[in-house]
C-alpha cells in the first residue's frame, strides 16, 4: 500500500538523519578548561555587589586583591598579592600597604595605590549587601576620605578601633576586596553609579583571567591575561557551562565534553567509580547544615527542651546513609579548617535522655513546624527529624517552600524551627561567631535580620560580649582559645544544633591538575591548572 | 458556531467596510486579552509569598539596604499605580530589567525565545510528519498490527515522564553511542563562533556558511526535538485517528467506494480533506504547548529557552522577567490562534 510506503520512507529518512554519528569530538582541547556547574545564581559581576558562590568563583579569577590566598597552599593563610608588604601602626588601628610595582590592569593601566583606595571606598559608598565585610571596621561614606588614604605607592587604612590584624586582612581577601581599574570603571559611570551598572556585566581587573562573556544561566567564558604579573595561565580559556542536572553533568564528563563536573550527587559520584580517565576531587567546604529553635516559642525557650531536641537528631544515621560523602558530622559553628575550629561533637541520638529532659521541663504533646527549603537532602533531613522527634512524642510538621519563601518567614522570626545552611562570608572566625553567637539587641525593633541569633530570638547569655572581645584580640593563639570557649558554651546553651559540614565532590578528568575549589575559606582558582 | 457569528455580525455597528471592522474587532480583542493577561500575572506576582527585594539584596542585607531597593522597585507605591506604570512601560516596549541577569528583559527574551522557537518548530514538524500519516493509517487499518503499534506509541508518549525519557535518550544516544551532541545548543568549539543574526543557531550557521557549526548545532537539537516531537506525535496521531474514523464511517465515504473510487482517493481526497480543519487546531495547540511548556526538556538538555527562563524567574521572584516572558508567550498563543483562524478560512469551504 502506497500510504505505508510513504510512511516507512519518511520514517527511514528521519532515522537516517537522526542516527548518523555527528558528535565525534570527545575531548576538550589541551589549553582549555571546561566546567559544568550551576551558575544561575550569578546576578552581577561587580565585586562590590556580588555575593553568590558562582559570582565569587568568577571574580576570584579576574581580580587581584591586596592580599589573597595561594590556591596551592590555602593553609598558609593570606599572602601578599597586589600589596607587596604591609606594616601595622603601634596603636594597631592603621595598616599601611606598599603596592607591588609594575603590575598592570587588563586595560593596560598601571595598578596604583589610588586604584586600591578607590575600590575600597567604592564598596563603602555603594553600600550593597556585602559592604558590611568592610564597613564593620568603621568605614562610613562620611569618613572614607580620612580613613582610607593614599601616599604615593602606599595605601593606609585606619579602623575605628583596634582589631586583630588577621581579622582585617582576612576580610580583604573576600570578593569585596577586589581591586578595580579606577580609570576604566569611572569612564563607564552612569548617573553617579561609580560604574556599578557597567561592572555588572564587564570586568576591570588585573587578575589571571578577564571576562570574555557571561550569558546568564548559560555560560561564563574567561580568557587568560597574557600580562598577568604571576605569569600567563596555561589554560587560555575557561568555559563554565550552566548544567542543571547532576546526571547530565556526569554524562558529559564521561564523554569527555567537560573536564570538571561540580554538582554531582553522591550517587553520581559513586557511579563514576571505575570509569576510566575520571577521578573525584574532594574538598571540605565552609557550609554548615543546622536546625534552630525559635526562642519566642514558649516551650522551645526552655533550656531542657533545647537540649532534648539536640539528643533527638540521628546525626550518625544521616551521615552514614543519604548524606554519605556529601556532608560530614560537625556540631560547631566554626567550620573545620577555620582558626579556632574544634572537633568536639558531643551529641548523638539518645531518645531516653531526651524524654527525661522533656519530662523535667514539663513538656508534653509538643507540636512544632519546621520550615525547610525544597531541596532533596534538606527534605530527607527534615523527614529524619520528623521520625526521631516522634519517638519522644513530638509531632513535627514540615512546611516546604522555595528558598525565598522559607527564608522570608525565618527572617521575620515566624518559624518554630528552621532547617537551613549557612556559609561563612569571609575567611575569619568572626564571620560565623558574629552570626551565630552575637546579638546585642534582641528586641523586635532591632530587626537585625542578618544575625541568626536574632532570627531565633536568642539572647546569647553573655556570648555577645565574648564574641566582641575575641575579634579585637591581637594574639592569634589566645584568640583561637577564646573561640574554643565560646563554642563550648554555644554547644551547651544555644538554640542551634549544628549538624554537618559540606564536602564538595567534583568529578574531574584525571589529566587535570592544580585545580583548587577554595576549601572552606575561598573560591575556585583556575590559574594553576594544567592538563 | 461560525454561522451564528456571521448572523449577528451582519448588523453594522460602525460605518466601516467589513474587512476593517473585522480587523478592528480582532485587534481590540487582542488588546483586551493582553491587558487581562498582564493584570492577572501582575497580581499573582504581587501576592506570591516571595519577596522580590530579598531576592535582590540577599539574606545578609541590612534594613537600610533592603529599604533602598524596596523604593527603587517602586514597591512603596499603591498596586494600582505600580500597575499603571508597568503597563505604560510595556507599551513603550520596556519590560524593565531582570534581577537575575542584570539585563533588559526584552534583551533576555530576544536571546531565549529563538532557542525555544527553533526547538519547538523542529519538534512539531517531527510530530506532524510522522503523526498525521500514522493516525490516518491506524484509522484505515483499524484493529490491524499497525493500529496496535500506533496505540502503543501513543500510550508510551502519554504515560512516560518526559524527564525520564530525556535522560534515557541522553544516556543511550549521547553517553553510550555518541551519535548526538550533548546538552546545550552548541559544542564548546563553536561557542561564540557564529555571529547571531536570528538567534536560531541552525539558521545563523547557514547564513555564516559554516557547515561544521550547522552539523554541530543539528547534532545538539536532534535529540531534544525528537523527544518533544514524540510527545506531540503521540497526541497528533491519536487525534488524527479518531477524526479519520469518524469520517470513514460517514455515508459519503461509502457512496464514494460504491461508485468505485480508488481507496487512495477516498482516504486522501475525500476523508482527509474533511479533517484538515480540525487537525490544524490540534497541531496549533500542541505547537503552543511546545513553545511554553517544554521546561523539563530545557532543563535536562541545558537548553537556554523561554520555558526555563520563566520558571527560574518565577522561583526567584524576578517579576519583570516573569511578566515579560508571560506577555511573549501570551502573544504567541494569540498569534497561533489568529493563524489557525486564517487557515480555517482557507480550508473550510463554509467560511467562504
Amino acid at each position: 500500500m502506497k500510504t505505508i510506503q510513504t510512511l516507512l520512507g519518511t520514517a527511514a529518512l528521519g532515522l537516517a538523519i537522526g542516527l548518523t554519528p555527528m558528535a565525534t569530538m570527545a575531548e576538550t582541547p589541551d589549553n582549555m578548561l571546561v566546567i559544568a556547574n550551576r551558575i544561575d545564581d550569578i546576578t552581577t559581576l561587580d565585586p562590590a555587589q556580588s555575593f553568590e558562590f558562582a559570582g565569587a568563583d568568577v571574580i576570584r579569577n579576574i581580580y587581584g586583591k591586596l592580599v589573597n590566598f595561594d590556591p596551592a597552599d590555602l593553609d598558609a593563610g593570606y599572602q601578599p598579592d597586589l600589596a607587596e608588604s604591609w606594616t601595622v601602626s603601634e596603636d594597631g588601628r592603621t595598616i599601611t600597604f606598599t603596592m607591588r610595582e609594575g603590575v598592570k590592569f587588563q586595560s593596560g593601566n598601571p595598578v596604583r595605590a589610588e586604584d586600591a583606595a578607590f575600590s575600597l571606598k567604592r564598596a563603602v559608598l555603594l553600600n550593597k549587601t556585602p559592604s558590611f565585610i568592610i564597613t564593620q571596621f568603621g568605614f562610613t561614606p562620611e569618613n572614607v576620605d580620612e580613613t582610607i588614604k593614599v601616599d604615593g605607592n602606599t595605601l593606609s587604612i585606619t579602623t575605628d578601633k583596634r582589631y586583630a590584624t588577621s581579622f582585617v586582612l582576612n576580610c580583604l581577601t573576600a570578593t569585596i576586596g577586589a581591586i578595580v581599574d579606577k580609570e576604566l570603571v569611572m569612564a563607564n559611570e552612569v548617573d553617579g553609579d561609580m560604574g556599578n551598572t557597567w561592572l555588572t556585566t564587564n570586568s576591570a581587573g588585573s587578575g589571571p583571567y578577564s571576562l570574555a562573556s557571561w550569558k546568564p544561566k548559560e555560560s561564563v567564558t574567561l580568557s587568560a591575561n597574557p600580562a598577568y604579573y604571576g605569569g600567563e595561565p596555561e589554560m587560555k580559556r575557561v568555559i563554565v557551562r550552566h548544567v542543571q542536572e547532576s546526571a547530565t553533568q556526569r554524562l558529559m564528563l564521561e564523554r569527555g565534553d567537560i573536564d570538571v563536573a561540580r554538582d554531582l550527587t553522591p550517587s553520581d559520584v559513586d557511579g563514576l567509580a571505575g570509569v576510566d580517565g575520571v577521578e573525584v576531587l574532594r574538598e571540605m567546604r565552609g557550609r554548615l547544615m543546622y536546625v534552630s529553635f525559635n526562642q519566642k516559642h514558649p516551650e522551645l525557650s526552655k533550656p531542657q527542651v533545647r537540649q532534648a531536641l539536640k539528643y533527638l537528631i540521628d546525626y550518625d544515621g544521616m551521615e552514614n546513609s543519604f548524606l554519605k560523602n556529601w556532608y560530614v558530622g560537625h556540631q560547631n559553628f566554626l567550620p573545620k579548617t577555620y582558626l579556632g575550629a574544634v572537633d568536639e561533637n558531643p551529641f548523638s541520638l539518645d531518645v531516653e535522655k531526651a524524654k527525661a529532659l522533656l519530662a523535667e521541663a514539663g513538656v508534653e504533646n509538643l507540636e512544632l513546624t519546621v520550615g525547610v527549603r525544597e531541596a532533596q537532602e534538606r527534605l530527607e533531613i527534615a523527614q529524619s527529624l520528623q521520625n526521631t522527634f516522634a519517638q519522644a512524642g513530638i509531632t513535627l510538621n514540615l512546611e516546604v517552600g522555595t528558598g525565598k519563601q522559607v527564608l522570608g518567614k525565618y527572617r521575620a522570626r515566624e518559624l518554630d524551627i528552621y532547617l537551613g545552611a549557612w556559609g561563612p562570608d569571609y575567611p575569619d572566625p568572626h564571620t560565623n561567631a558574629g552570626t551565630f553567637a552575637y546579638n546585642p539587641d534582641n528586641s523586635d525593633a532591632a530587626n537585625a535580620t542578618g544575625l541568626l541569633a536574632w532570627r531565633n530570638g536568642w539572647d546569647t547569655g553573655g556570648l555577645t560580649e565574648k564574641v566582641s572581645a575575641a575579634v579585637v584580640e591581637g594574639d592569634t593563639e589566645k584568640r583561637a582559645e577564646m573561640y574554643h570557649e565560646i563554642q563550648a558554651q554555644f554547644r551547651d546553651t544555644a538554640p542551634f544544633a549544628v549538624m554537618f559540614q559540606l564536602i564538595e565532590q567534583a568529578g574531574m578528568a584525571d589529566n587535570v591538575e592544580g585545580l583548587s575549589l577554595g576549601g572552606a575559606i575561598t573560591s575556585v582558582a583556575y590559574w594553576d591548572v594544567t592538563k | 458556531m461560525a454561522n451564528f457569528a456571521t448572523e449577528t455580525e451582519r448588523r453594522p455597528w460602525l460605518p466601516l467596510p467589513p474587512w476593517a471592522r473585522g480587523t478592528l474587532v480582532t485587534l481590540s480583542s487582542i488588546a483586551v486579552t493582553m491587558l487581562g493577561l498582564l493584570f492577572v500575572t501582575f497580581l499573582i506576582g504581587r501576592v506570591m509569598p516571595i519577596d522580590p527585594v530579598l531576592a535582590i539584596v540577599g539574606e545578609r542585607a541590612t534594613e537600610e539596604q533592603y529599604n533602598a531597593v524596596y523604593r527603587e522597585l517602586g514597591l512603596d507605591r499603591s498596586l494600582a499605580v505600580q500597575f499603571f506604570y508597568y503597563v505604560t512601560d510595556v507599551l513603550r516596549g520596556d519590560f524593565g530589567t531582570s534581577l537575575l541577569t542584570a539585563r533588559d528583559v526584552s534583551t533576555d527574551i530576544a536571546r531565549v525565545f529563538p532557542a525555544t522557537f527553533e526547538l519547538a518548530t523542529i519538534g512539531i514538524l517531527f510530530g506532524c510528519i510522522l503523526g498525521v500519516p500514522l493516525g490516518v493509517i491506524a484509522a484505515v487499518r483499524r484493529g490491524s498490527w499497525i493500529d496496535q503499534i500506533a496505540r502503543v506509541i501513543a500510550l508510551v508518549g502519554y504515560s512516560m515522564p518526559i524527564f525520564w525519557l530525556g535522560l534515557m535518550g541522553l544516556l543511550l544516544f549521547y553517553g553510550i553511542l555518541g551519535w548526538v551532541g550533548g546538552p546545550g545548543r552548541q559544542g564548546i568549539f563553536y561557542e561564540d563562533m557564529i555571529p547571531s543574526v536570528t538567534g536560531m543557531i541552525l539558521i545563523d550557521s547557514l547564513i555564516a556558511g559554516d557547515w561544521g557549526a550547522f552539523r554541530d548545532a543539528f547534532s545538539h537539537i536532534v535529540l531534544p526535538a525528537s523527544l518533544l516531537g514524540y510527545y506531540s506525535l503521540a497526541y497528533i496521531s491519536r487525534m488524527t485517528r479518531s477524526f479519520m474514523l469518524e469520517q470513514l464511517s460517514a455515508e459519503y465515504v461509502t457512496t464514494a467506494r460504491v461508485k468505485g473510487m480508488s481507496e487512495w482517493a477516498v482516504i486522501w481526497t475525500h476523508a482527509f480533506r474533511n479533517i484538515r480543519v480540525q487537525l490544524i487546531t490540534v497541531i496549533a495547540l500542541s505547537y503552543a504547548n511546545l513553545l511554553e511548556g517544554s521546561v523539563l526538556t530545557e532543563i535536562i538538555f541545558s537548553w537556554p529557552g523561554i520555558g526555563s527562563y520563566i520558571t527560574t524567574a518565577l522561583l526567584s521572584a524576578d517579576m519583570n522577567a516573569v511578566l515579560g516572558g508571560t506577555v511573549v508567550v501570551g502573544l504567541v498563543f494569540i498569534c497561533l490562534n489568529i493563524f489557525s483562524d486564517l487557515l480555517y478560512k482557507v480550508f473550510d469551504p463554509r467560511s467562504k
